[in-house]
């Protein structure tokens, strides 16, 4: 790509971004590209990152495991739904997931979390994202009786206007009494740790980024 | 060799009954030297072998006339020496089985005959032979007497001159050395082998201590040691004594036998011949059998002790274990994380115990297991009622298991408890009684839907464990039941593991849990016993802020008492949350995820609450300071957050309590802000401010300071407001102790707050009153404020509160009255009130404290009431009490009764009662002392009491002339204003002239007479007069 469209590139994408600075842009902009890798450019061919390639990224990188949350965080950056993380979804969905404040990342999270996208995470969404959250006691009778109970926990704390699902507003207040029901139902935003690992490669230099 | 000889020999003879040498190793090793020393001796002292012992050594050998070969005229049943004296005596003679030796080159001789048994002979040499050194020198140099010393031998033998006698005194010195030498051989031995050592006596017997007193429960009557002189290596034995192994004489009074007295010493513990009625003297000899320690011997004397210490056992022993468990305290908080371990280490301490005690009787007591048996008995009990209630075949382990640990545990913490009970801060370390909920009880519902939770907490993945933690957050964990819920259903242990992975959010939600819980007394010690403290103090280096908060946090909840504190310390916490404090400088780190984000002042906020709990701690505060915590306080001290001031100026409160602290807080400019936050509307700020001036205002020129700062408007206004007491009492304090400087006191009296203290006299809490009557003594200094007191009628409640117990109280209460007393139109009302009486009576107040203050008290009163002479004498035996007093012990009470004694003697009536009390001879007896106070009011008492009758001719007697001359030598204007008035009183009698005169006091005098004080150069010059008169006298008489 030349410089100049690059240049143009990364100030239309910096202008629509609250988070990243021009630099940082431009050094997500080369991960971006080194990550799609020599597909050139063609009228109207769309490039962008895939499910697979996005989803290792999520697993190498900011260590998710569970497929079924990481399929649903590459929906949340795949806005246009086209099944690939073009160069403005990537900026953007990575200024929510990295840097977005907690109103931004209580959408980002919920819309994760709302499998179907109705709106409401039910009960069956909780119990499907939740089935392997609880150790397997080959004693117990039930294996699904824990979750259950777990769910039914969950929807305690959370589900504030009692109609058994939870709406966007009962997950946010629920989240600003307490921070940490951010991830009630799975790690869909990275650890501190290895965010601080990420931004410090990726910021560090434009040239290198070769482990992804 | 006689000393060491002797001392050995009849230490074990003692031991022993039978008068034989025991073959014990201390023993071999003496023999040996000696034989070692008889053996060279031939060679080495060609000469002095030839001496002829003054009587020989005689004993029954076992050698056979056969085994003597050339130098020996041998017959059957006789051997003669070739060798004889001057007088053609053998100087071997063996006579079977007799055998006489008469010098150390046949002994040497004999002792390469016998080879394989010379040790026998040599024992049996000694044994036959009980102070061989009289035998060879003669009993002049006997040194069975234990104060024989080489001074005395040698002042017998250069009193002749003979060639002879030049000899024996090589030998004797050779003796000598060797004697030395066996009796550090001895010491060397027994410090090795000893197996009761001093300090396990002290411990046994201060355990024992504990248990002792009145009543049915305890183990004994009492338990005492015979001497209170304990010598630096711990023994209280006498030197003489110890060398025998000796430690220390007990005298124990068990509930059902009579008082036995007891030694202890290195060997064990026996039954002595007891103290001697006459001289108080101990009986050293052995008098029962020999018992491996104190609690052996004494259930073996007392059925009784024996019974109650079975009861008490458990206690006693985890007393014992704690002690030694104590110096590794570092170590066991690993081996507390797994509840099994412990116990087996319960039972090892145990086993070490005894081993620590006597080594070679190893065993175990029967007691101990026998103890937790029952106790794990009891768990089983439990158990199967627990697992009815959840209708479950099986459960986790780990409760029960902790259970026991628990229990076990808290049994040890019990005693713990017990025995740091003199600690100064053992006042928060309360010993709840543990509620752990009985299985059959009926338990809430919050127990089964928290156990549930804590089910998903162990079983769950990040994502459960947040949901489970989240949950259990919703209880109300301010309330007991909840709290002791999680611990008894295991969830702590879980939480504090929590705190050991990477998970962030799981770390966070398990601290705010443990937060909350550990507000709970119980918990706190849970948590420590789970080793939770590292792990926190750990979490204090995590890199998010919000992590960093909770930790602190919950460490300030928890350091609530002693042994967490000890552990914050001993894991490094004091220096990390120090670091806390200094927050500006973390301002540079990336910026964090709000989820994670707390702010800096909060973190530091946080460090403050932690440091505010370990300061209460003497070490800690130490430590804090070390780690450079005070100029962190300083800074923080700026800001203007109440909820930072708070623990910040709490901290420095309870560390002005450490002089250097004082200095410190005086360096960094801290009153100033101190004094700022005074006018904050926080009372508990105000509090602890008004607190740390208190403790600071010891020192003068922070009281200017708190002046110049303008402190003393806000103290002032504050006593105004009395509803919050612990803000009173600490407001009242720090003005009693700013009060102490004049200018001070004179802005008070602008401020009104006299009146006010005046007001507070009444109606107030001890604490208050304390610190009101203490700024009340020290205003009243002043006569304006005394008026000020009287005339706001403050005179009637001072005198009232004379009658009170309290200590200190007292202390200032009399002081304040006699205070007062100086004006007397105040000691009309003081004297109306009966204030005097009640003073006089405080004369017998057990705290010498009270009674030195009562003394002072009643110098202005009896100087200031009417018919003060009268008043005295009306009080029935209290110029009998007064001079009795001269007995004591304590300086302070003695100068203040000298005072007293001066005023009273101004009565003439008074006086001759004082003098039939006795009061020359005692006041005569004080008069060698250094103390300048008591030289001062000491002089003055004898100066005064030289007025009646042959009252000077008395002090003469008793000697006090001398010692008085002396204190014109002192530094002290006052005391030789004092002294010179009373030499010049004794100077009246011409015996005390001459004494003074032998003792140099007219060149002392004559310089006194140069001094600028005019009452001094009176007194001085008179008694110059006096003694110069006399020798005139003298002189005219010789020549008429």
């Amino acid at each position: 790509m030349s410089r100049k469209k690059l240049q143009k590139l990364t100030d239309t994408l910096t202008k629509n971004c609250k988070h990243f600075n021009t630099f940082e842009v431009e050094c997500l902009i080369n991960l971006f590209y080194k990550l799609v890798g020599d597909v050139t450019e063609r009228q109207g061919m769309v490039i962008g990152i895939d499910r697979n390639t996005f989803r290792n990224i999520l697993h190498m990188t900011f260590g998710m495991t569970d497929d079924m949350i990481m399929d649903r965080v590459f929906r949340g950056f795949d806005k246009d739904n086209d099944g690939c993380i073009n160069v403005s979804e990537w900026i953007y969905g990575l200024s929510v997931f990295l840097r977005g404040t907690l109103e931004e990342k209580m959408k980002y999270c919920f819309e994760v979390f709302d499998l179907n996208g109705d709106g409401f995470i039910s009960k069956d969404e909780m119990f499907h994202m939740l089935k392997n959250s609880l150790l397997k006691q080959p004693s117990e009778e039930d294996p699904d009786e824990g979750i259950k109970d777990l769910v039914e926990i969950t929807l305690k704390k959370m589900d504030h206007d009692h109609d058994g699902k939870l709406s966007f507003s009962d997950y946010e207040q629920s989240v600003r009494e307490e921070t940490l029901l951010l991830e009630a139902f799975g790690p869909c935003l990275p650890d501190p740790k290895s965010q601080m690992e990420f931004e410090a490669h990726v910021f560090k230099d434009t040239d290198e980024f070769n482990d992804i | 060799m006689g000393e060491a000889l002797t001392k050995s020999a009849q230490w074990t003879a003692a031991g022993h009954g039978t008068r034989t040498l025991e073959i014990t190793p201390l023993n071999e090793v003496i023999l040996k030297e000696i034989m070692m020393f008889v053996e060279s001796f031939i060679y080495k002292y060609p000469q002095e072998a030839k001496y002829v012992f003054v009587e020989p050594l005689e004993w029954k050998t076992n050698l056979d006339p056969s085994a003597f070969e050339s130098g020996y005229i041998v017959s059957e049943t006789t051997v003669k020496s070739e060798e004889v004296d001057e007088s053609g005596q053998p100087l071997l003679f063996l006579s079977v089985p007799h055998i006489k030796i008469r010098n150390f080159g046949q002994l040497s001789r004999l002792l390469l005959i016998a080879k394989d048994t010379k040790l026998k002979e040599a024992q049996a040499c000694i044994e036959a032979n009980r102070d061989p050194v009289a035998k060879i020198l003669g009993l002049d140099y006997n040194t069975v007497k234990e104060d024989t010393s080489t001074v005395n031998i040698l002042d017998k033998i250069t009193k002749d001159e003979d060639s002879e006698s030049e000899m024996k005194m090589k030998i004797a010195m050779l003796l000598r050395q060797l004697d030395v030498h066996l009796l550090n051989h001895c010491l060397k031995h027994i410090s090795l082998q000893i197996s009761l050592n001093p300090t396990s006596v002290k411990n046994d017997i201060e355990l024992l201590k504990n248990f002792s007193g009145k009543g049915e429960q305890t183990v004994l009557e009492s338990i005492d040691y015979t001497s209170d002189y304990e010598f630096s290596n711990g023994c209280r034995a006498p030197p003489w004594r110890q060398i025998h192994g000796e430690i220390c004489y007990v005298l124990v009074k068990p509930h059902d036998v009579e008082t036995l007295c007891i030694t202890c010493s290195a060997e064990g513990v026996f039954l002595n011949g007891g103290k001697t009625d006459d001289e108080g003297e101990i009986d050293y000899e052995r008098k029962g059998e020999l018992y491996k320690d104190l609690v052996t011997f004494l259930k073996e004397k007392s059925a009784k002790f024996s019974e109650n210490m079975s009861k008490q056992g458990i206690k006693f022993r985890n007393a014992q274990k704690k002690e030694k468990e104590e110096p590794t305290n570092e170590l066991p908080e690993k081996e507390e994380a797994a509840p099994v371990q412990k116990a087996i280490t319960l039972e090892k301490n145990q086993i070490n115990f005894g081993k620590s005690q006597m080594t070679k009787r190893l065993e175990p007591s029967l007691n101990w297991k026998a103890t937790v048996d029952f106790k794990e008995h009891r768990n089983l009990l439990r158990d199967p009622q627990v697992e009815k209630h959840r209708g479950k075949p099986e459960r986790s382990g780990p409760p029960v298991l902790c259970g026991r640990a628990q229990l076990a545990r808290k049994s040890t913490e019990k005693t713990e408890e017990i025995v740091s009970e003199s600690s100064s801060e053992s006042e928060e370390d309360e010993e709840p009684s543990d509620h752990r909920q009985e299985a059959n009880a009926d338990l809430p519902s919050e127990y089964w839907q928290i156990q549930k939770v804590v089910k998903y907490l162990k079983g769950g993945n990040q994502t459960a464990t947040v949901i489970a933690l989240c949950s259990m957050k919703d209880f109300n964990l301010a309330q007991e039941t909840c709290q002791l819920a999680i611990r008894d259903v295991g969830g702590l242990e879980v939480l504090i593991n929590l705190l050991d992975t990477d998970e962030v959010k799981c770390k966070i939600g398990s601290l705010k849990i443990l937060m909350e819980i550990s507000h709970n007394p119980q918990i706190r010690r849970n948590i420590v016993d789970l080793g939770g403290l590292p792990i926190m103090v750990n979490i204090l280096d995590s890199p998010h802020k919000s992590l960093k908060c909770l930790a602190a946090e919950t460490i300030a909840n928890v350091a609530k008492f002693r042994r967490a504190r000890r552990a914050v310390r001993h894991h490094g916490g004091i220096t990390k949350l120090v670091a806390l404090l200094d927050c500006g400088k973390s301002s540079a780190e990336p910026a964090q995820p709000s989820l994670y984000d707390a702010r800096d002042v909060d973190v530091a906020r946080c460090g403050a609450l932690a440091l505010w709990s370990c300061s209460r701690s003497y070490a800690n505060k130490e430590a804090i300071r070390k780690a450079g915590g005070i100029p962190l306080l300083a800074r923080l001290l700026k800001t203007s957050h109440e909820n930072m001031l708070i623990p910040v100026v709490g901290t420095l409160q309870e560390c002005a309590s450490e002089e250097n602290y004082r200095a410190a807080i005086k360096a960094e400019r801290i009153i100033e802000d101190l004094v700022k936050n005074l006018n904050s509307t926080n009372e508990q700020l105000q509090e602890h401010c008004a607190m740390a001036i208190y403790q600071c205002a010891e020192d003068e020129e922070t009281r200017d300071l708190v002046r110049l700062h303008g402190g003393l408007k806000p103290l002032a206004s504050l006593l105004n407001n009395t509803d919050n007491k612990e803000r009173l009492a600490a407001v009242t304090g720090a003005i009693w102790k700013c009060s102490m400087s004049k200018e001070n006191v004179t802005k008070f009296r602008e401020y009104k707050a006299i009146e006010t203290l005046v007001e507070l006299l009444t109606d107030q809490p001890e604490e208050v009153l304390v610190n009101v009557v203490g700024a009340l003594g020290e205003c009243c200094q002043e006569y304006e404020n005394r008026v000020l007191v009287r005339k706001c009628g403050g005179i009637q409640p001072l005198v009232k509160l004379l009658v009170g117990t309290n200590q200190a109280l007292l202390v200032n209460v009399t002081k304040a009255v006699g205070a007062c007393a100086v004006e007397p139109e105040s000691m009309m009302t003081i004297d109306r009130l009966d204030g005097v009486r009640l003073l006089w009576s405080l004369l017998k107040n057990p705290h010498p404290e009270v009674k030195a203050s009562a003394a002072w008290a009643l110098c202005p009163c009896i100087q200031n009431a009417k018919d003060s002479g009268e008043m005295v004498r009306s009080f029935v035996g209290g110029l009998e009490l007064v001079v009795n007093l001269l007995k004591s012990d304590n300086k302070e009470v003695l100068a203040s009764v000298c005072a007293a004694i001066t005023n009273i003697a101004k009565d003439q009536e008074n006086l001759a009662v004082i003098t039939d009390h006795g009061v020359v001879p005692l006041l005569s007896k004080l008069a060698n002392t250094n103390n300048d106070k008591l030289r001062h009011h000491l002089a003055e008492a004898i100066s005064c009491c030289c007025m009646w009758g042959r009252n000077r001719v008395a002090f003469g007697e008793y000697k006090a002339v001398a010692p008085l001359v002396r204190y014109l030598k002192s530094n002290d204007p006052s005391v030789h204003r004092a002294t010179a008035q009373a030499l010049y009183q004794l100077s009246e009698e011409a015996d005390n002239c001459i004494t003074m005169h032998e003792n140099g006091a007219v060149k002392l005098l004559l310089h006194m007479v140069g001094s600028p004080d005019q009452d001094l150069q009176e007194a001085a010059a008179g008694c110059i007069s006096n003694i110069r008169r006399l020798a005139l006298a003298t002189e005219k008489a010789r020549y008429t």
